[in-house]
């Protein structure tokens, strides 16, 4: 675990935007407006370092990994792998480089081939980088160890797995070409609790083994606690938090994150006749067609004043190697919340 | 009439045969829920808890099902009763939220068009104060401006308020029975938030009994009077809510619990996790169906097989087998130092 700001990072994003267009007409198309799944986000993830990336459904998370891997083009902005602008390199420049970055992804149902043997499944990025044979069989074998599977489940099928078993399988295709960077984008959110747990222990075992950096994506913050050595909260397309991990629990500066704190359920009853009293957000997520002005949160925030709504609060260093983006912030100096 | 429990289910088993064999889904399952509680049922994927209660509502039409086992509420039991009887029960006595709410709302049309259907198919109300009904349901479920987006398209809400609907649609008889299935599972913790409170706050207004199926075991404490754990296709733990958590006596509830990433609690290094995966309903390990998952197992795990029973005399029933001396050790170990 190296949270290091000397080192040079491994992954740079600069105030990377993705929009989409919606298009409207059947021959001539024109664009009548743009989803800014992303709007100016800027990270870097420093090797061996796991950043947790949290929010709800529809912030804009995936979205950003998915750029942060080239797998969409970017609208602005700038990527960095390992000091290189991968940013405009086209599928051929890239082809040698994703070797570097693999992605593992939320429903171990839908990302892998049912009508493929797990050993091919594994050893499809070995082929595709031209390893094959007697080479990738035996590395097949070594990464179901790995996992944690045994090698002996080459020449079964998905379906016969459960769905633990199978993200496991996700993992080690994954790790099949000693990748630097892994996109873990909800890896744990379709399994149960118990088998949660078994996941999140094996990628953090992982982690330690082959040090690889994780940019580990999850909508609670539950389990971005025991991986995370950073954790980013994002609300809109944008960055309104961003601290190390325990920080941001014990001391939540922006009132989102204080809110998405406080809906976890905890597993204790509250006594007897009462109801855990928790900051309840009201309605949903804006559209991001047509974000808020100012401060993205200030219609569900319940410190909004009106500069909320006309002045958009810049992420700015409150403490070390914390960030936030609110004109009230929370927890810091004096202004401590009631 | 009225003294006895709303709901008692009695050893009830479905099967589903399949070419591999007869799939014990549930597997002697009895439990009561009273007038005004909420019950929950907690549990795995494949462990019965979803059958369970479909099986209540008589929505398993598989050819394949086998059944047996009583059904009793308000002390008539709903496995004898035909498909008329039944529908008759079905949406106005006890009525039932999905998980998806997503799927389970027709696309092609609005939600009042779906709310007043099952209105008026259970009371004889005019068109208008079937839509005066309908008006009513949706401001107190929480949807701003009911009145004008009653006649959106499913499309047209958001998923918490498409579980919004769901739940008017679930209460819009007054039942005195609302079964939930995994209700919030597919929302965001904060619009879950939102659900588990405006629950709360129906269930004081309508007083229904509900039954909590679940795989979140913070759900349930929070939302719960009794729990109901399942593996397996079995109750392995039933108990009111307090002490379930305070003092869980199997071990498959202690490493549910222990493997919950807590928040209230500091940071561990490694989260307990519980080894290996469920078993297959096929081929269910002799004796007791954890014992191969189970830190604590010991001989007569092999051979006996655990019925639910009241082991250490008091009204928390566990299926554990172990003395109740290290019942009550289990737990101190299992919570973090």
């Amino acid at each position: 675990m190296n949270t290091a700001a000397a080192t040079e990072p491994l992954v740079r994003a600069v105030d990377v935007r993705k929009h989409f267009p919606i298009k409207r007409g059947i021959l001539i198309q024109r664009e009548t407006g743009r989803v800014h799944a992303v709007d100016g986000v800027s990270l870097d993830l420093q090797p061996g370092e796991t950043v947790g990336l949290v929010g709800e459904s529809g912030c804009g998370k995936s979205t950003f990994g998915r750029c942060l891997l080239r797998l969409h083009d970017l609208t602005e902005g700038r990527i960095e792998f390992d000091g290189r602008d991968i940013t405009t390199l086209d599928r051929r420049q890239l082809r040698p480089l994703r070797r570097e970055f693999q992605m593992v992804f939320q429903d171990p149902y839908a990302s892998l081939n049912p009508r493929k043997q797990v050993g091919t499944i594994v050893s499809d990025p070995l082929r595709i980088h031209g390893i094959g044979g007697r080479e990738a069989s035996v590395r097949v074998r070594e990464l179901l160890e790995l996992v944690g599977l045994s090698p002996e489940h080459v020449n079964r099928y998905p379906h016969e797995f459960s769905g633990g078993q199978r993200q496991r399988i996700g993992v080690a295709r994954a790790l099949a070409l000693n990748p630097r960077l892994i996109v873990c984008d909800e890896p744990v959110s379709a399994l149960d609790v118990s088998i949660q747990a078994q996941v999140v222990n094996l990628l953090s075992d992982l982690q330690d083994e082959l040090s690889l950096t994780y940019l580990f994506i999850a909508h609670d913050l539950s389990v971005v606690r025991h991986v995370s050595d950073r954790v980013a909260v994002m609300y809109l397309g944008k960055i309104v938090e961003l601290s190390p991990a325990e920080e941001l629990y014990r001391r939540p500066i922006h009132p989102y994150t204080e809110a998405l704190l406080s809906a976890v359920p905890v597993p204790e009853p509250p006594a007897p006749g009462k109801r855990r009293q928790r900051i309840v957000l009201k309605g949903d997520v804006p559209s991001p067609i047509s974000p808020p002005s100012g401060c993205r949160f200030h219609p569900r925030c319940r410190y909004a004043t009106d500069i909320c709504a006309t002045e958009e609060p810049p992420l700015v260093v409150h403490a070390s190697g914390h960030l936030a983006a609110c004109h009230h912030p929370l927890n810091v100096g004096d202004r401590h919340p009631v | 009439m009225s003294d006895g429990p709303l709901l008692e289910v009695r050893d009830l088993h479905v099967g589903f045969r399949t070419e591999a064999g007869l799939v014990k889904a549930v597997d002697g399952v009895s439990f009561t829920v009273d007038r005004g509680e909420v019950l929950g049922i907690v549990g795995e994927s494949g462990s019965g808890k979803s059958v369970t209660m479909m099986t209540v509502m008589r929505l398993i039409r598989d050819p394949n099902a086998v059944f047996s086992g009583e059904v009793l509420y308000k002390g008539r039991d709903l496995m004898q009763l035909d498909d008329d009887g039944m529908r008759r029960v079905r949406g106005a006595e006890i009525s039932m939220i999905f998980q998806d709410p997503m799927t389970s709302l027709n696309p092609v049309y609005t939600v009042g068009w779906q709310i007043e259907e099952q209105l008026h198919a259970h009371q004889q109300l005019s068109k208008q104060q079937a839509r005066a009904r309908t008006l009513e349901l949706l401001e107190a479920v929480g949807i701003p401006k009911a009145d004008a987006r009653v006649d959106d398209y499913p499309h047209q809400f958001s998923g918490g308020m498409r579980q919004r609907v769901m739940i008017a649609m679930g209460l819009s008889c007054n039942p005195d029975l609302l079964i939930a299935d995994e209700p919030t599972t597919a929302l965001d913790v904060t619009i879950q938030a939102q659900i588990l409170e405006l629950m709360g706050a129906l269930q004081d207004e309508f007083g229904s009994a509900i039954v909590l199926i679940t795989h979140d075991m913070g759900v349930v404490a929070e939302a719960a009077n009794r729990v109901a754990v399942m593996y397996a296709g079995r109750i392995v733990e039933y108990s009111d809510v307090g002490p379930l958590f305070a003092q869980p006596r199997h071990p498959y509830t202690t490493g549910l619990l222990a493997s919950i990433s807590r928040l209230d609690r500091p940071r561990q290094q490694r989260l307990p996790a519980i080894p290996g995966q469920p078993p297959s309903l096929l081929t269910l390990p002799s004796g007791c169906s954890f014992r191969p998952r189970c830190p604590h197992a010991f001989d007569r795990c092999d051979e006996e097989d655990p019925a639910l029973a009241a082991r250490m005399g008091d009204a928390h029933l566990d299926a554990c087998l172990l003395p109740p001396e290290r019942k009550r050790e289990l737990h101190a170990e299992a919570a973090p130092a």
